[in-house]
């Protein structure tokens, strides 16, 4: 029973939001919407596990002098500065979480902002890094591919289309980038897009139907 | 040669990057813009509506979006508010409501706008499509109150505003999940709002079928979309002054593609000799 | 081992039949109809100045009808717009929508439309409750009273949404399909499945983390629990989990959200269980990060360099982060095993892993790395669909070529 339980749950669950998609009658939607609300605020309760976990792992860590004991620490002491000046702020009616003036606002611009920024900008240098060691042309399909790139990369900024703008308008870098993004790109997205589309039905059918229900525990 | 090349510390990579990135930066190149149709389409939905109308515009980013969506957000303010626009703010993105508040306040100042009379932000919600759903049995359902703590249904900006219905446009600009695909998914779809989008340049590809089927009726793909939405607005925003540095990016990424094959391809001759 | 799927199957039966009998309740519809003028407008009346304009005169024809599809949530009202109200003129500034329970009022306000529009919906009505509508024209001269009231009309819910017959008939195809290969599967015609190179590279993976004593790191993507690559991904944690047990190799996973968190767990004290050895669990192995992008691809990254995993396995839903952990992971040495079906991330792991689930496999990996026969009719049950929209799309394309839209039209949803 403890593990047919769980399952009629998510059957019964699953199966009834699927019904609501088809039956806007009020007997069947005015719960969907009730368990729709509820997510949310399931999710927020989650996150106290979350919290608690990452406390007990490097409290544990720093306890123990682990190797780079020292960032587990700074991690720690962010998150509860973090945490207990949002809640300052977030109870004090004067500087609302987040407002103009507040600490939180100025932890979000001094700290948060910054180092999203630089891991994003990042992606930039990866990208050459990646592009000079990897991007082999090994078969036919890989020197297709090298040569649509590009096509791509340079006729979507302006040097690409400074370059070839004395060429007819077909063999211009821009209109054949546009070709190469809005035919055959768009087709093999298609594909892919429906396949996985039918992966997240299958997948989803499975779990609903408790075919796919490791996830409740080890036993059988 | 071949060998120092082959062995080449990828920080001497990072290096070149670096610069080409930075010197169009203080040196503009002032490289000509194109518009593409997609663009133009994006200026032209937003032109049609009526003047004085409300809009929605979810903004779903956070810091790591500066480049591309900041100056999205900010010229797509600019030509609601030119129209007399009032615009709904929203943010499903945890880390975004204390910059998308700063970004929509400033262009607001500029423009000599009134907070919660020509536009609000409604703030963060934690949710996703969950917000987008209640979002559909009344605006203020889903955010009882605005950013600032003020009680959302008392605003004069929201008087009008009932429900997805009572926006003639939805204008997205968004650097992933929550963010368009989502609003297309879960609004447009659904409500038949109709909708535009700016999204990231990695990601611009994905929206292209909605665009093709009329979802979307105009689309902002990355710093080019932005730069090209500033050319048509006649402006010289952030995103134009970038793009020269986007320019030598793609160069420099082109060349080490080529430049990698062509180590490889020495190699396997001077294997074969 | 309980035959919970199938027999649950047959429990569920009742329900499809459900669905099927509820289709077939037909809506009811209410059409208002146009009541005699309960106020008249005198339009001809001289305002007597040439300063002051003329209040417009009112919009006419208001019908008021239940909206279909819905939860008698909403009243959809049409009419046509005031003569005063042309392009370019402002003599109308826009329509009042007024309601009352009764044809005599008293009358509130309960939307407005700008100038030019013709149609509203009321969506703040309760339903099966008889209402009264009219509409005036408002604008700088003020208002002249509504012509008529329409009414009494009242919002009721419908059982079936008409418009998404289509969705509701390839479904059923769907679920019909899948269940008959399972059952196909669970009377011993296992499907045959293709070999996928990078789901048989984990195991090489794992094996070869084990030689070198060193932990396997697996990120299932950095979405939550709703988004299905998640789940996925985390069911081929179960798997992985196992071969991890098996080997005696470490396993890191850190995760975004709490309830993957809480799921990941599960999945690999499961699967250190069925692997027979449950005392082999490292109840730290599962970590909790954090659901920002970058804090996580952080913390990821500083896993990578400072713990060495000799295998990176990447399975779920994945944004800008995956060059940046598949990059930061090659620079490592370590062999990397990726899948995603988030299609715009594909060329980043391409070019920086040595092997790259492509969308749907995603989803196939759990089958082929369980060979569970239910799971791998599952799969089959996929494909057959996949070849049925495959017809569509072709047929679609025929149709639309020749100008013909009825398929187009019979596939439309709102």
């Amino acid at each position: 029973m403890k593990r047919e339980l769980p399952l009629m749950i998510t059957a019964a669950v699953g199966l009834f939001m699927i019904l609501s998609f088809f039956v806007p009658h009020h007997v069947v939607s005015v719960p969907a919407d009730f368990l729709q609300s509820s997510a949310i605020i399931i999710v927020a309760f989650g996150y106290v596990l979350g919290g608690a976990n990452v406390l007990k792992l490097n409290a544990e860590a720093i306890y123990r002098r682990n190797p780079g004991w020292i960032y587990k620490l700074i991690l720690v002491v962010a998150l509860i500065s973090t945490v207990v000046l949002g809640l300052f702020d977030g109870c004090n009616r004067k500087g609302a979480f987040l407002e103009e003036g507040s600490s939180s606002k100025w932890i979000y611009d001094q700290f948060y902002s910054p180092m999203s920024a630089t891991m994003f900008s990042m992606l930039a240098f990866y990208i050459a890094s990646a592009a000079f060691r990897a991007f082999r042309i090994r078969t036919v399909e890989a020197g297709l591919l090298a040569v649509a790139a590009l096509i791509v990369m340079l006729g979507r900024v302006p040097v690409g289309s400074l370059a070839t703008s004395w060429l007819p308008g077909w063999l211009q870098l821009p209109t054949m980038q546009e070709w190469i993004m809005e035919i055959p790109q768009n087709a093999a997205k298609r594909a892919i897009l429906i396949g996985a589309a039918l992966g997240v039905m299958a997948t989803g059918l499975r779990v609903i139907l408790g075919i796919e229900r490791s996830y409740l525990s080890g036993e059988d | 040669m071949l060998r120092f090349i082959e062995n080449l510390d990828r920080r001497w990579l990072f290096l070149l990057m670096g610069l080409l990135v930075l010197l169009p930066l203080l040196f503009p190149l002032a490289l000509p813009l194109t518009v593409s149709p997609r663009v133009r389409n994006f200026h032209d939905a937003i032109a049609k509506i009526p003047d004085g109308s409300t809009v929605l515009m979810p903004c779903d980013y956070d810091p790591g979006g500066i480049p591309e969506m900041v100056p999205m957000t900010r010229t797509a303010l600019k030509q609601l508010f030119d129209k007399n626009c009032k615009v709904v703010v929203i943010c499903l993105w945890n880390g975004g409501p204390g910059l998308v508040d700063r970004v929509v306040r400033g262009v607001a100042q500029e423009n000599n706008k009134v907070d919660g009379v020509d536009w609000v932000n409604l703030g963060f919600k934690e949710g996703r499509e969950a917000v987008m759903q209640v979002m559909g049995q009344g605006i203020a359902n889903a955010f009882p109150r605005d950013h600032k703590g003020r009680d959302t249904r008392s605003l004069p900006i929201m008087k009008g505003v009932r429900d997805y219905s009572s926006f003639p446009l939805l204008v997205s600009i968004s650097s992933g999940y929550p963010g368009t695909k989502e609003w297309v998914q879960q609004v447009q779809s659904r409500f038949h709002l109709p909708m535009v989008a700016g999204v990231t340049a990695v990601s611009a590809p994905e929206y292209y079928p909605y665009l093709q089927s009329g979802q979307l009726l105009g689309l902002l793909g990355g710093m080019a979309g932005a730069a090209e939405y500033e050319k048509i607005r006649n402006e010289k925003g952030t995103a134009t002054r970038g793009m020269d540095a986007q320019s030598m990016a793609h160069v420099f990424v082109a060349l080490c593609i080529l430049l990698g094959n062509w180590v490889q391809w020495m190699k396997r001759k001077g294997g074969r000799a | 081992m309980p035959q919970t799927g199938p027999r649950l199957a047959v429990r569920l039966a009742p329900f499809a039949m459900l669905v099927v009998l509820l289709a077939s309740a037909h809506p009811v519809q209410a059409q208002g109809t146009a009541a005699p003028d309960t106020v008249l407008a005198d339009t001809t009346a001289a305002t007597g100045s040439d300063v002051a304009p003329a209040a417009p005169r009112p919009p006419s024809k208001l019908t008021v009808k239940d909206a279909s599809n819905d939860a008698g949530r909403a009243l959809e009202l049409q009419w046509v717009r005031s003569p005063d109200d042309l392009p370019g003129q402002s003599l109308v500034t826009q329509y009042r929508l007024e309601r009352a329970s009764a044809p005599s009022g008293p009358w509130t306000v309960v939307d407005s439309a700008s100038a030019g529009s013709e149609s509203r919906a009321d969506q703040s009505v309760t339903r099966d409750t008889d209402y009264f509508y009219r509409v005036t024209a408002v604008g700088p001269g003020g208002i002249t009273p509504a012509l008529s009231v329409t009414g009494p009309v009242r919002a009721t819910s419908q059982w079936i949404n008409q418009t998404r017959w289509s969705v509701l008939i390839l479904m059923v195809l769907f679920f019909g399909f899948v269940l008959f290969f399972i059952s196909q599967a669970q009377a011993g015609k296992v499907p045959f499945v293709r070999r996928i190179p990078g789901i048989d590279a984990i195991e090489e993976a794992i094996g070869r983390a084990t030689e070198m004593g060193r932990p396997v790191l697996y990120v299932p993507g950095i979405l939550d629990i709703d988004e299905i690559q998640t789940v996925a991904g985390l069911v081929i944690l179960e798997s992985v989990a196992r071969l991890t047990a098996k080997y005696e190799t470490p396993i890191v996973v850190p995760v975004t959200y709490p309830i993957p968190f809480t799921i990941a767990e599960e999945m690999v004290k499961s699967g250190y269980l069925h692997a027979g050895r449950p005392e082999g669990y490292d109840p730290n192995s599962v970590r909790f990060v954090s659901p920002e992008q970058f804090a996580y691809t952080a913390a990821v990254g500083g896993i990578m360099l400072r713990d060495r995993p000799a295998a990176h396995i990447f399975m779920g839903a994945f944004y800008a982060e995956s060059l940046l952990l598949a990059e930061t992971g090659f620079q490592t040495g370590a062999i990397q095993v990726a899948g995603t079906a988030n299609v715009h991330q594909l060329p980043f792991f391409v070019v920086a892993c040595d092997y790259t689930l492509i969308g749907e496999e995603l989803y196939a990996a759990s089958a082929y790395l369980s060979k569970e026969p239910k799971l791998v009719g599952a799969l089959k049950g996929a494909d057959l669909m996949k070849i049925t929209i495959l017809i569509l799309v072709l047929l679609g394309c025929i149709l639309e070529t020749a100008n013909i839209h009825v398929l187009t039209n019979l596939l439309q949803t709102q």
